[in-house]
């Protein structure tokens, strides 16, 4: 959607509204973390210690968000080949991401902490099963600026639509790491 | 209609990107007038999208109205039989009385269609699609694209809404706040099944909805403003929609929050709100839950909820009360500065609903403090609308009126809610029909007459016709006397004790002496409803019949939307956008009537 250029516009609408947005997603998340707070500090919470491939999800997920600035430095430069050679790249770490988050909920059901089991580890589902798939929604982002990157007909060196996701992908991160840091401090 | 055509090629070049020809191909032929409109119902132009809002808000608004005239005839006739009942609603009225699973039913769908589908997406999207652009000198949104989606969410939650009250065991029946255990778990009342699982789903789409619509309203008046339109040069109209939307942005993701959370106790066997309980005399396995978590996480929003429906109505009523009284509005930063206060002010009150939850006396305690530090802004705005039309030349058309009648039934709520803030108080009114006479006053029929009057008063700018003044004010008078008889009695009930929510109150030996103002208020119910299809009728007729606008700025406005042609085209302004030069309220300044913004600033023009 292409907007009306005569406009006199400081910043694109799109990026407004992706910060907007991203207002938005963090009061998502504030209320999750913010129930999580109310809850623990009721009676019968059952405290465990987070799967340890976390922190290699946490190492994907920062790699990527390395690699998606790159290819955006790329994608100016013109260096279009590089741009999307990174490009894939960010789009399998994401992947990764979500794979190890997958292995990460295996691991604590086999612990004997099922969804339906202690609320403690029915937030850890839910709370992150809702940034999976943020994360996935941001793939999916990617995936659609790559096909337009193949498509042979449209030559376009507009960077905003890469800028916006660039700095969707750093938000995904970010919240990560945020919740990684809540849900290790307040077990 | 070709005016219109003409309208469109001349803008081809300014939004080309934008243009229409993804209209062709969709035959929509079940709207049997010409393929004009059906090029418009998958529209990208802002005020189309407005009106769309608008006839799904008047839908649902008689829905819901007719809703509340069916269980009134319980409250009011409680012996009573209606066969007809019978005849519409089948084994939910058996013998000709509603049951009580009925009863609740309609309750819960009253409160979520009127608060939600009605005076928010209703209110809001009508208005503040309509107005934006038109106000802030913009061709349209900031993306038209996801603002036909915004609407199209919203049918479709209207959709899923309108299918659960079809369903065997009826809608959700839980009341509009939805809480667990009753929306929590399938076993514990028929209302509690799938109706519930369609309400949520419903919930979400128009979570959805409400964000795509918020998220362009507030990019629009930020990015899209016309040259010389700074942020205090808006008309107050178009500060309260961007209050509005940031609200929503802020708070709908926190019921987002709490709906998912209730899904997966209801389907997952989760137990984020639920322990200790007992279905049929069974006990359930869920442990360790909280029923009250639920509702913080739902008054975080529903809080601000009542704000995001009645800052549209405020910032509409500001602008009307100004053109009509030929004023400036009375201090407009104050106005803009107090909608700012109750924007920060509606985060921070969500637990003056929970006052009786058992929350810790001293944290109830700060929550006093602070809701009754809302009413020294609530309190500016209605000195400011007071002193705006003080000693000003008014103009009494419906739409004045209804500001006017605004003004009052905000005045008469606020003071109860100041009442209700106080908790030591509270704990005796919670849950009586004190609260009801307190919300509906302010928030409902305040709301409605913030939309009535913006409906009155841009009528000729959306459709290029007036509505019928006669039908008008007598809408106004039977709604605004039948507002108050329907809900000034309710406070004296409340305050005997009389809860909200029963389905008799005749079997209540200290609510007997209440059948008589039952009686009545049922009966008033029914006149102050059929008023209201007056206003639909004049709607209608007036769409189609009514007399034509002849000239460019009918009410003699400052803003930029009548500096449009009559029938503005996608684009709004056939030429150049306006450039703006003064602020929107030089009425009757040295001696001159009223300067549009366009004009530029003359040198020898006095100070506002
Ligand atoms: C002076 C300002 C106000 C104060 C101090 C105030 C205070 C309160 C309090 C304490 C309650 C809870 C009563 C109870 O459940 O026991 C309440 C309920 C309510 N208020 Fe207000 N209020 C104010 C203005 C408003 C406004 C402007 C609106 C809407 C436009 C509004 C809408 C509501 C609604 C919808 C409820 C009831 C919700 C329900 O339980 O279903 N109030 N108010
Ligand atoms: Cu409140």
């Amino acid at each position: 959607m292409v907007t009306m250029s005569a406009q006199r516009n400081k910043i694109h609408p799109h990026k407004y509204s992706l910060w907007i947005a991203m207002g938005s997603i963090t009061m998502m998340f504030v209320a999750f973390t913010s129930a999580y707070v109310v809850k623990r500090a009721q009676a019968n919470w059952t405290a465990f210690e987070l799967p340890h491939i976390f922190w290699l999800s946490t190492a994907l997920i920062l790699a990527s968000s390395l690699t998606i600035q790159l290819s955006l430095k790329q994608f100016k430069d013109r260096n279009i080949a590089r741009y999307k050679q990174l490009l894939t790249l960010t789009a399998i770490l994401g992947l990764g991401f979500a794979v190890c988050q997958y292995i990460g909920f295996t691991q604590m059901y086999d612990r004997n902490l099922p969804l339906n089991g202690p609320v403690s580890a029915s937030f850890i589902y839910v709370i992150l099963g809702m940034h999976i798939l943020h994360v996935l929604g941001g793939i999916v982002a990617l995936a659609v600026i790559f096909a337009k990157a193949y498509s042979t007909t449209i030559k376009s060196y507009n960077p905003v639509p890469l800028e916006v996701a660039a700095t969707y992908w750093h938000f995904v991160d970010a919240l990560w790491i945020y919740l990684l840091i809540f849900l290790t401090l307040a077990r | 209609m070709s005016n219109e055509a003409t309208l469109h090629s001349q803008h081809e070049g300014v939004h080309g990107a934008m243009t229409h020809d993804h209209h062709d191909g969709h035959g929509h032929d079940h709207h049997h007038e010409d393929s004009f409109i059906s090029k418009y119902i998958f529209s990208l132009d802002h005020k189309m999208i407005a009106k769309q809002y608008l006839l799904t808000g008047i839908i649902w608004a008689i829905i819901g109205a007719l809703f509340s005239v069916l269980f009134r005839l319980q409250l009011g006739y409680p012996d009573a039989t209606f066969p007809w009942l019978e005849s519409i609603l089948g084994h939910w009225a058996k013998g000709g009385r509603i049951s009580p699973e009925a009863y609740y039913a309609l309750v819960t769908m009253h409160g979520t269609i009127l608060v939600f589908f009605v005076l928010t997406a209703g209110l809001t999207g009508t208005f503040s699609n309509f107005l934006i652009p038109l106000q802030v000198g913009a061709r349209d949104m900031a993306s038209p694209f996801m603002n036909m989606l915004s609407y199209w969410f919203f049918f479709l939650a209207s959709m899923v809404m309108m299918s659960s009250l079809f369903v065997q065991t009826g809608p959700a029946s839980g009341g509009w706040t939805s809480y667990p255990p009753l929306s929590a778990l399938g076993d514990a009342s028929i209302g509690s099944k799938i109706g519930m699982d369609l309400w949520l789903i419903s919930m979400a789409l128009f979570i959805v909805s409400s964000l795509l619509g918020s998220l362009n309203y507030i990019s629009t008046i930020l990015n899209m403003r016309t040259k010389g339109m700074s942020m205090t040069k808006m008309p107050l109209s178009i500060w309260s929609f961007f209050f509005t939307a940031v609200l929503g942005v802020l708070s709908f993701p926190v019921l987002l929050s709490g709906a998912i959370l209730l899904l997966f106790d209801r389907h997952a066997g989760t137990s984020f709100y639920l322990s200790d309980l007992f279905v049929a005399g069974k006990a359930l396995p869920n442990e360790g839950g909280s029923a009250i978590l639920y509702q913080h996480l739902f008054w975080f929003l529903g809080h601000p909820e009542v704000y995001i429906i009645i800052l549209p109505a405020m910032g509409m009523v500001s602008e009307i009360l100004a053109v009509n009284s030929r004023k400036p509005i009375f201090g407009y930063l104050a106005m803009v500065g107090s909608m700012f206060a109750i924007v920060i002010l509606a985060f921070l009150v969500w637990a003056h609903h929970m006052f009786v939850t058992g929350l810790n006396p001293f944290l109830g305690s700060v929550f006093v403090l602070l809701t009754l530090l809302i009413a020294v802004p609530s309190a500016i705005k209605v000195f400011n609308w007071l002193t705006t039309i003080w000693k000003g030349n008014i103009r009494f058309t419906p739409a004045a009126l209804f500001s006017i009648g605004f003004v009052s039934t905000f005045i008469s709520g606020g003071l109860t809610g100041i009442w209700l803030g106080n908790s030591s108080i509270d704990i005796h009114l919670h849950d009586t029909y004190f609260v009801i006479a307190h919300f509906h006053i302010v928030m409902g029929v305040s709301a409605f007459f913030g939309m009535f009057a913006g409906i009155y008063h841009w009528f000729p700018k959306m459709f290029g016709r007036y509505m019928n003044n006669t039908i008008a004010y007598i809408h106004f008078y039977v709604t605004l006397v039948g507002a108050y008889l329907i809900f000034w009695p309710m406070h004296y009930e409340g305050m005997a004790g009389m809860p909200r929510r029963y389905y008799d109150y005749s079997t209540w030996e200290s609510f007997k002496q209440f059948a008589e103002l039952n009686h009545f208020i049922s009966s008033v119910v029914i006149i102050v409803f059929f008023a209201q299809l007056l206003f639909v009728v004049n709607y209608f007729y007036s769409m189609y019949k009514g007399r034509k606008v002849t000239e460019l700025n009918p009410w003699g406005a400052t803003t930029l939307e009548w500096s449009t042609p009559i029938n503005p085209g996608h684009g709004n302004w056939p030429g150049e956008i306006p450039e703006v030069h003064r602020w929107p309220y030089d009425y009757s300044k040295d001696g001159v009537d009223f300067i549009p913004q366009t004009t530029p600033v003359g040198a020898h023009e006095s100070k506002h």
